[in-house]
């Protein structure tokens, strides 16, 4: 990295290719949730190739892809329309794609994201509408060792979405951080699961070295086989160091296609460019093309939520810290639950958004972590945690045994309030009660006594935390300390 | 009873209606029929007499019931790129040899719907690539007016099927000519009505933005009755059209007095031979007699280009429709040679015959990087110009008249080893195609014994007015349901 840098300027563009949410297939009725279903169940003629079908597009996809390039700021292109990719593969099933090739529907549109606490601006070059291929699967015969492929067509013919970004990245991090934002916003937009590790969020890599200062591009390499965000970063991290050894040896990068292998940490060559396929794109004759009108694109914008940008910020105008703010927008769930939480609770609004953010950040936060679960399965709704943020504050409960409240909440789903009076949960401020708890305490801390009669004020802390001890965090400290000095005179 | 083959459908249906006989007499008789000639026409790739019989079962029962439609228990021919469940369909191809498709293509549907009889699946040329079925992987149909002419192509079989009797009326698919040509050589009615008019799903692909199927039948009427019955919207084919459906038949039996009849020069070219000129000259002379006014002066200069065009267009949407054909999913699988890719090629190598290998290389050829401006997207620019040439005709004139082939049928060998001449065969019926405009052949008399066709080409989703004029041209000529003998 370090080499790197004082020679180098590594140039980074990102292709993504992303799987949208429809319930049915890109151009048939199959649905197009085939997760956990048994190979070759969600199919049918159309995403079969078979002889003499025709392909219908799926409006819900068209939606997905125009909210798409809005949130990152593209132009929808007026005319659209969809082509043929000509290529043999056994996973592709009427030997062509239908994609699109000079007509995308969104075009020049940006994404900022945010390193070591700079912004960058990082261009979207397009984003195309596409249909996904079936799925080979490899095997060997345990037998014979000898090779074969099954084809599981489920995943034949569902709506792709394909992400180019110009080359506008310069570390491995900016790339790691535009996909965090990336997957961040089709998130909150609803139109995908975006999940690298499922497959359903695909990234391929152009990197290229330049000498610092010159404009011309270098010879780019395309780093293919990346599964998740870290193998990204550490491909990108890879090639940098390599390109670079060869470049200052005197050598050149030849334009090629690598593979990362996540098990060796490298990159391995799997195509050069001679052999590059052409594609043979022409106009797909099977469907009409598609005509953007101004209304249709304003209703679309209309339908789009709040974006994680713009929420960050008005978070942290609400006096969040900016850290705060951005853990809360990370997902949309969170930041919708911590708002529920917030309005639920109807004090002053700053006063309302830091409560909310600590108990959505910490005990729901802590919750998350331990179960791995997401924001989407917490058991308690937003008004119910508002119930026990509102006793903690009235001081119907001190926050110790508003964590065991909200410990039980999770687990029994009763609310707050029936939970404290049901369980003795609720905070004891009667002497009479506590007088026989602060006796207790005096009679078994001779040495703290005896401090505190030499004059020593902290002994009255201790003292405290042991009768506080004694009530699991119930009783009102305040009054204890009023009694303990009562008592000890 | 044992003649009942010789009916139109419409005649049989009113045979049907008023109980004359049944449709399953009606359906053996053409049975019979195909067991007597087929042998020497080979008009089909499949006989279908189970299925047959028992929609014939079906056909009468409906009319039974009361609810029989005019195509009820009316034997038909399917060509067989045209999609059937349960029944094998090859598209005349190797390559799908065994293929018997899960699923029904639209028109099939209708003709179910309607209560037709399918006796069996038309020959034609491998994957509709021809026009002389002698591409066909399954053996060349043989003209019923002389068995060692071919019968055109690719509907070949469709066409010899109904001009033999071997059925009522056909189905068959139009890409360049590919309906019309056969019904011309065979004698017989065919239409290929307006691209979008009758979807596509089920079809198998040829040049999907040409490709539209059609009927063909012994008269006009047949014809219009199959047209109305396949036509319409289809939401499974994004390219057919929801315009409003005609009812073609409200447009027989039309007075044509001043229809304004344009004859483009450019059709009347060397290679045209004298007696098929002749026939047209006097059809020209029916439709003047008719009270048409006929302009011989209408020229489209771009005619020409249209075979150039097509063989561009074509091949290449061929060159990826036939992309699918790897022995891996369904029909012939040659798995004898080691790995997946030399499996694949030897599918194909041996699965194709020489001319889909052709047009695949054309197509593939048209397509390729640094060659893709200079052709396929020159061959769209002139299809505009072909298109706007055809439009500005249409300002002046009500249909456009000229001949369907340049020739009469010719002799089984004669061309196929000659692609460029067989490719001129369908020179007068590319523009139409091209333009995807809605055109009929009409028969209009014999030359050397052999039948001449008319070509009417109206304007898009125009099919009432080529109906008009072709009903009133067929009762003037006195020329309708005139079968060979055999």
């Amino acid at each position: 990295m370090v080499a790197v840098a004082t020679d180098f300027e590594t140039v980074i563009g990102l292709e993504v290719h992303c799987q949208l949410v429809t319930k049915s297939k890109m151009f048939c009725g199959c649905s197009a949730d085939y997760s956990g279903a048994e190979p070759n169940t969600h199919v049918c003629p159309v995403c079969l190739g078979m002889p003499g079908v025709l392909p219908v597009i799926n409006e819900q996809a068209i939606a997905f892809i125009v909210k798409t390039g809005l949130a990152l700021n593209c132009e929808i292109s007026p005319f659209s329309k969809f082509d043929r990719k000509n290529y043999p593969y056994p996973d592709l099933m009427k030997g062509y794609q239908i994609s699109q090739y000079d007509l995308p529907v969104c075009h020049d549109g940006w994404l900022d994201i945010e390193v070591d606490g700079a912004t960058r601006r990082i261009g979207i070059t397009r984003v195309h509408m596409e249909e996904d291929t079936a799925r080979l699967l490899h095997r060997t015969d345990p037998v014979t060792g000898e090779g074969y492929s099954l084809l599981d067509v489920n995943r034949s013919g569902t709506p792709l979405m394909e992400i180019v970004s110009e080359p506008d990245m310069r570390t491995p991090a900016e790339a790691r951080e535009y996909l965090v934002r990336l997957r961040q916003i089709l998130r909150y937009i609803g139109v995908s699961e975006a999940n690298m590790e499922d497959g359903n969020f695909r990234c391929d890599a152009n990197i290229s070295l330049r000498p610092r200062g010159i404009t011309a591009f270098g010879s780019k390499v395309e780093v293919k086989n990346m599964n998740s965000f870290r193998a990204v970063h550490d491909a990108l991290v890879f090639e940098q160091k390599r390109q670079a050894a060869i470049l200052d040896a005197g050598g050149s990068i030849p334009q090629q296609t690598r593979g990362w292998v996540d098990e060796r940490g490298e990159t391995v060559s799997q195509r050069s460019k001679e052999s590059a396929h052409d594609y043979r794109y022409f106009p797909e004759p099977d469907l009409p093309s598609l005509r953007f009108a101004p209304e249709y694109v304003a209703e679309q914008r209309a339908l789009l939520p709040e974006l994680p940008d713009a929420r960050r910020r008005r978070f942290a105008s609400l006096g969040l810290s900016e850290a705060e703010a951005a853990t809360l927008t990370e997902s949309r769930d969170r930041a919708d639950y911590f708002e529920d939480v917030s309005r639920a609770l109807a004090l002053d609004p700053q006063r309302s958004a830091k409560l909310a953010a600590n108990w959505v950040l910490g005990e729901v936060g802590r919750w998350s972590n331990t179960t791995g679960k997401e924001l989407a399965a917490f058991p308690v709704t937003a008004e119910a945690l508002a119930g026990l943020i509102r006793m903690v504050e009235d001081g119907k409960v001190t926050s110790a045994v508003g964590k065991e409240v909200f410990e039980e909440m999770v687990a029994s789903g009763r609310a707050a309030q029936e939970i404290v009076e049901s369980g003795g949960m609720g905070q004891i401020s009667g002497s009479d009660e506590l007088r026989d708890v602060v006796r207790k305490v005096i009679a078994a801390n001779d040495k703290a006594v005896d401090d505190y009669r030499a004059g020593k004020e902290a002994a009255v802390k201790f003292l405290t935390g042991q009768a506080m001890r004694e009530t699991r965090g119930r009783a009102n400290p305040q009054v204890i300390q009023d009694l303990l000095k009562q008592e000890l005179g | 009873m044992s003649d009942l083959w010789r009916l139109t459908a419409h005649e049989a249906h009113e045979g049907l209606r008023s109980k004359q006989f049944t449709a399953v007499e009606l359906t053996e008789s053409v049975l019979a029929r195909m067991e007597a000639v087929e042998p020497r026409v080979h008009a089909y790739i499949t006989t279908t007499a189970e299925v047959a019989l028992e929609q014939a079962h079906q056909a009468d029962a409906r009319f039974a019931a009361g609810t029989a439609t005019p195509l009820t228990g009316v034997p038909v021919a399917v060509k067989d790129l045209i999609v059937t469940a349960g029944v094998r369909t090859t598209a005349g191809s190797r390559i799908l040899e065994n293929f018997i498709p899960p699923y029904d293509s639209h028109v099939y549907e209708q003709l179910l719907r309607a209560g037709a009889v399918m006796v069996g699946k038309a020959n034609m040329d491998e994957f509709a690539m021809g026009s002389s079925t002698e591409h066909s992987a399954f053996g060349p149909s043989h003209n019923p007016w002389n068995l060692s002419l071919v019968p055109g192509g690719s509907s070949g079989g469709s066409a010899a099927a109904v001009a033999a009797g071997e059925c009522l009326v056909a189905l068959g698919s139009d890409t360049g000519g590919s309906i019309r040509q056969p019904a011309a050589l065979c004698g017989v009615v065919g239409m290929d009505p307006t691209y979008g008019r009758v979807s596509r799903f089920g079809i198998i692909a040829f040049g999907s933005s040409l490709d539209q199927v059609g009927p063909i039948g012994r008269d006009v009427e047949d014809v219009v009755t199959m047209a109305d019955c396949i036509s319409g919207h289809d939401p499974r084919d994004s390219t057919s059209n929801p315009e409003p459906l005609p009812d073609l038949r409200h447009y027989l039996g039309r007075d044509i007095k001043g229809l304004r009849i344009g004859v483009p020069k450019e059709y009347f070219i060397a290679g045209m031979e004298e007696g098929v000129k002749a026939r047209i000259e006097e059809a020209l002379a029916v439709f003047e007699g008719l009270g048409c006014i006929v302009d011989r002066d209408l020229s489209l200069p771009s005619t020409e280009h249209a075979l150039a065009v097509y063989y561009l267009i074509a091949p290449s949407e061929a060159s990826a429709n036939l992309a699918r054909y790897d022995g891996v999913k369904y029909g012939y699988s040659d798995r004898s040679h080691g790995t997946m890719w030399e499996n694949m090629e030897h599918t194909r190598a041996g699965g194709f015959g020489a001319e889909v290998k052709r047009r695949i290389m054309l197509g593939t050829y048209a397509l390729s990087a640094g060659y893709y401006d200079a052709y396929y997207l020159k061959a769209q620019k002139v299809r505009t110009v072909i298109n706007q040439e055809f439009q500005e005709a249409f300002g002046r004139y009500d249909v456009l008249v000229t001949p369907t082939s340049p020739t009469v049928a010719f002799p089984i060998g004669a061309k196929v080893d000659d692609p460029y001449a067989m490719y001129l065969n369908d020179i007068y019926t590319l523009p139409a195609s091209v333009a995807g405009l809605p055109s009929i052949s009409v028969p209009c008399g014999l030359s050397e014994g052999l039948p001449v066709g008319l070509q009417i080409i109206g304007n898009f989703f125009d099919e009432p007015r080529i109906v008009m004029a072709a009903h009133a041209f067929e009762r003037a000529l006195g020329w309708a349901n005139r079968l060979p003998e055999l």
